[in-house]
């Protein structure tokens, strides 16, 4: 897949690290607002797809990508299963405890657990989706030739 | 709390994405580890059966308790029907994914097929233990989405089309379990299933619920292929590897659609006796209807679909003589027999529809065609085949010493006991059918001598793939136990109790 | 009570689309139509009048919340969505380039 027009490159540079941050602000911010792991997640896979639209799987040599997102995504999974998997181990031991402290409504670290489960599952969202995308687009491609 | 529970999904679902890892490493080693969670999954849903007898353990996840007893959080619940269809799915799992060692060395992304192996018997163990309904959903979701690719797991036509049809009917269903949901939890705003019969006892609507059963039963159905919403099943079954083939057929279509609706209308719906009634006319007709289509087919495997509407089409209809039973308030030991009848079958499908897709597969495997009339004289090359596949035919057809034959015989008990005489007349006929079937399938495959232009370089199938059948096959024989009372009474009774009585499994849950 | 029977509608368009379209990818569209169709219904079960979203103000503690629970359950059933479309994609893409056609007509190897 060749890549757009010059114009296309450019603004995508500028967009793409912003659509990033916004998705990492809406993980974070996934136990005070609406949002979270998924939402973010989408949103930063979001930001990847935009510069494989714009550059073109050519430019990027995407050939063996699929193979790390895929990667990231088993291991950040893994990841969520063992923080639900330690509320065995603390507290009153039961799956899926938040055993963490609770901290004060409103604040950023709050919540206990939430925001790490959001990290972990918007790592995984971001990476099964750019994966999804990968294996679609490395596809179509084989079809062409 | 029993600490168990969870662990029915943790370990699978951990297993399948610790395979995608490891499999970058170790390699060869990494087609055993999946034989390994699920030996440990077995282990653990034996030790459960042994202990868990009529009590019913229940585990709050997160450790949100009830408020003014209404429950809030998670439940997973374990009980005596839950752990037969545990003990099936794991037992059946291992000796699948078994067999899976040495037959899936043909196909490319071996670590794609144990993954998602484990995903989708983390999805069926899930389905079983929830006691909510969404979670139901979510598991069901996991396990026939894995099912799904598994089926096209061959990436040929026949493979991708039956995927294709599977997956638009599979898809329809779960639109109509999703919308049964959005009802049930429109008029009674909880999810758990003992506080939706709590909410629905003290009063409804009655049109408004037969439309949510009607719902209910059709999106199940169509998982479960009961007989008007079949059409997906012969062909995803056919053309699935042999040990998903087995996965499907013995365990995927039991533990997602049958338990789930004998689960619900038994211990979330009111029996009613128009809905039993219905229940009870539809596996009469797959029962009958998915024998006549069997008979007339040459593939071995669509052979072997076809009887599978028709034997699950047994569990449904004893199913249902028990509920209409219930539903009349009379002779509750005629009620139970028809029960236990039910339950019995389903295991002993497991056991023999397994192990008739494993035969299917090691014929396959060695001589590379499933047609019937291409094959003959099996017999003396392939012995073990030979002899696992005549118990397993046997035991399909209901021939006295094999459990089979037990099972059949308490359901025909059953209906002639509670005065239906003309399903006991049709069951009577649909089994000689079948044995008609098999008694075909036996002859072409395995004595037919044929030119026999290739007998001499035909072996017997590796080990792996003997091993499981010769556990399958002694199964078959050993199940038969069953019927004594004694040991009914221990294994199937705590099942039928908690499905008979009403209010037992929603008042010990929420503790009202 | 008019939005519910639209939604019903809009699922019947996704159901009338699965049984009447040929084309591979108009069959998955359809059945994406259906598919919001049962996430708008959840959504309008949660939906209470006058309500606002459930975000806890500790300031104003009488406030009227909609329903959270069947929000929830859309997202969870948005991402199954998202893992069904995909799985379905990737086996059209798949069927297109063993039989070289999205029509359903020509693509009927498995018959009976």
């Amino acid at each position: 897949m060749k890549g757009m027009t010059l114009i296309v490159k450019k603004t995508t540079q500028l967009i793409a690290g912003m659509v990033f941050m916004y998705g990492i602000y809406i993980i974070v911010h996934g136990h005070l607002t609406p949002g979270g792991g998924f939402a973010g997640g989408v949103v930063i896979a979001g930001s990847f797809i935009l510069l494989i639209l714009a550059f073109g799987s050519d430019f990027l040599n995407l050939v063996k990508e699929e193979s790390g997102s895929t990667l990231y995504e088993n291991l950040a999974i893994l990841v969520v299963l063992f923080l639900a998997v330690s509320g065995l181990l603390f507290g009153t031991r039961v799956f899926f405890l938040n055993w963490f402290p609770k901290g004060t409504v409103g604040q950023l670290v709050s919540a206990g657990m939430l925001p790490l489960y959001n990290i972990f599952v918007g790592i995984e969202v971001a990476a099964s989706i750019l994966t999804i995308f990968l294996a679609l687009i490395i596809f179509k491609e084989e079809i062409s030739e | 709390m029993n600490p168990l529970i969870p662990l029915f999904v943790v370990i699978p679902l951990a297993g399948a994405f610790l395979i995608m890892i490891l499999g970058r490493f170790i390699g060869e080693l990494n087609k055993y580890f999946a034989s390994l969670i699920l030996l440990v999954l077995v282990i653990l849903s034996i030790y459960s059966l042994a202990t868990t007898g009529e009590n019913l353990s229940l585990y709050k996840v997160g450790g949100w308790e009830p408020v003014n007893k209404i429950p809030i959080g998670i439940y997973m619940v374990m009980d005596g029907f839950t752990v037969i269809v545990l003990c099936i799915i794991n037992v059946i799992g291992f000796l699948s994914a078994f067999y899976s060692i040495s037959y899936i060395k043909r196909y490319t992304a071996e670590n794609y097929f144990y993954a998602l192996f484990c995903l989708m018997v983390a999805g069926m163990n899930g389905v079983v233990l929830s006691g909510d309904l969404f979670n139901i959903f979510v598991f069901l979701e996991i396990s026939v989405i894995s099912s799904y690719a598994l089926v096209a797991f061959g990436v040929e036509k026949n493979e991708l089309e039956a995927s294709f049809k599977y997956q638009v009917l599979g898809g329809l269903a779960s639109f109509l379990i999703l919308y049964g949901i959005g009802f049930i939890y429109w008029k009674t705003k909880t999810l758990n299933i003992a506080d939706i019969k709590e909410v629905f006892n003290a009063g409804y609507d009655k049109s408004y619920y037969l439309f949510v059963q009607i719902l209910m039963l059709s999106g199940f159905g169509l998982k479960a292929a009961i007989i008007p919403f079949h059409a997906w099943l012969p062909d995803a079954h056919s053309s699935a590897p042999s040990p998903i083939s087995a996965m499907l057929s013995g365990v995927l279509i039991k533990a997602v659609g049958i338990y789930v609706i004998i689960r619900l209308f038994f211990n979330m719906f009111a029996v009613s006796e128009g809905m039993s009634v219905l229940i009870t006319t539809l596996g009469t007709l797959s029962m009958v209807i998915g024998v006549f289509l069997a008979i007339g087919q040459w593939d071995i495997k669509r052979l072997l679909a076809y009887h599978s509407i028709s034997q699950m089409g047994y569990v449904v209809m004893s199913v249902g003589i028990g509920m209409i039973l219930v539903s009349r308030g009379a002779r509750p030991e005629i009620a139970s027999l028809a029960i236990a009848g039910g339950i019995f079958h389903l295991i002993n499908h497991a056991a023999f529809k397994g192990l008739l897709f494993l035969n299917a597969g090691a014929i396959e495997y060695t001589i590379g065609t499933r047609d019937l009339k291409e094959m003959g004289g099996l017999a003396k090359s392939m012995p073990a085949t030979s002899a696992t596949s005549f118990i397993a035919s046997m035991s399909i057809s209901g021939i006295p010493p094999f459990n089979g034959f037990f099972s059949k015989l308490i359901i025909i008990i059953a209906a002639i006991m509670a005065k239906f005489y003309l399903l006991a007349l049709l069951a009577v006929i649909v089994s000689i059918v079948t044995l008609a079937s098999f008694l075909k399938f036996q002859r072409y495959a395995f004595f037919n001598k044929t030119d026999n232009k290739n007998e001499n370089h035909i072996k017997e199938v590796p080990f792996p793939m003997v091993f499981s059948m010769v556990v399958l096959s002694i199964l078959c024989v050993l199940l038969s136990l069953l019927a004594f009372p004694e040991i009914r009474e221990a294994v199937l009774t705590p099942a039928i109790d908690i499905l008979m009585d009403p209010g037992k499994y929603s008042s010990q849950i929420t503790g009202i | 009570m008019i939005v519910y029977w639209l939604c019903f509608i809009l699922f019947l368009v996704g159901l009338y689309g699965v049984i009447t379209r040929r084309n591979l990818v108009k069959i998955a569209i359809s059945l994406s139509i259906m598919e919001f169709s049962t996430f708008l219904f959840f959504a309008l079960v949660g939906y209470i009048d006058g309500g606002v979203a459930p975000i806890v103000d500790p300031a104003d503690p009488v406030k009227v919340y909609v329903d959270p629970l069947p929000q929830a359950l859309v997202l969870t059933a948005i991402v199954i969505g998202l893992a069904t479309t995909s799985m379905l994609m990737a086996v059209i893409i798949r069927l297109y380039r063993k039989y070289g056609t999205f029509d359903i007509r020509e693509i009927k190897n498995l018959r009976g």
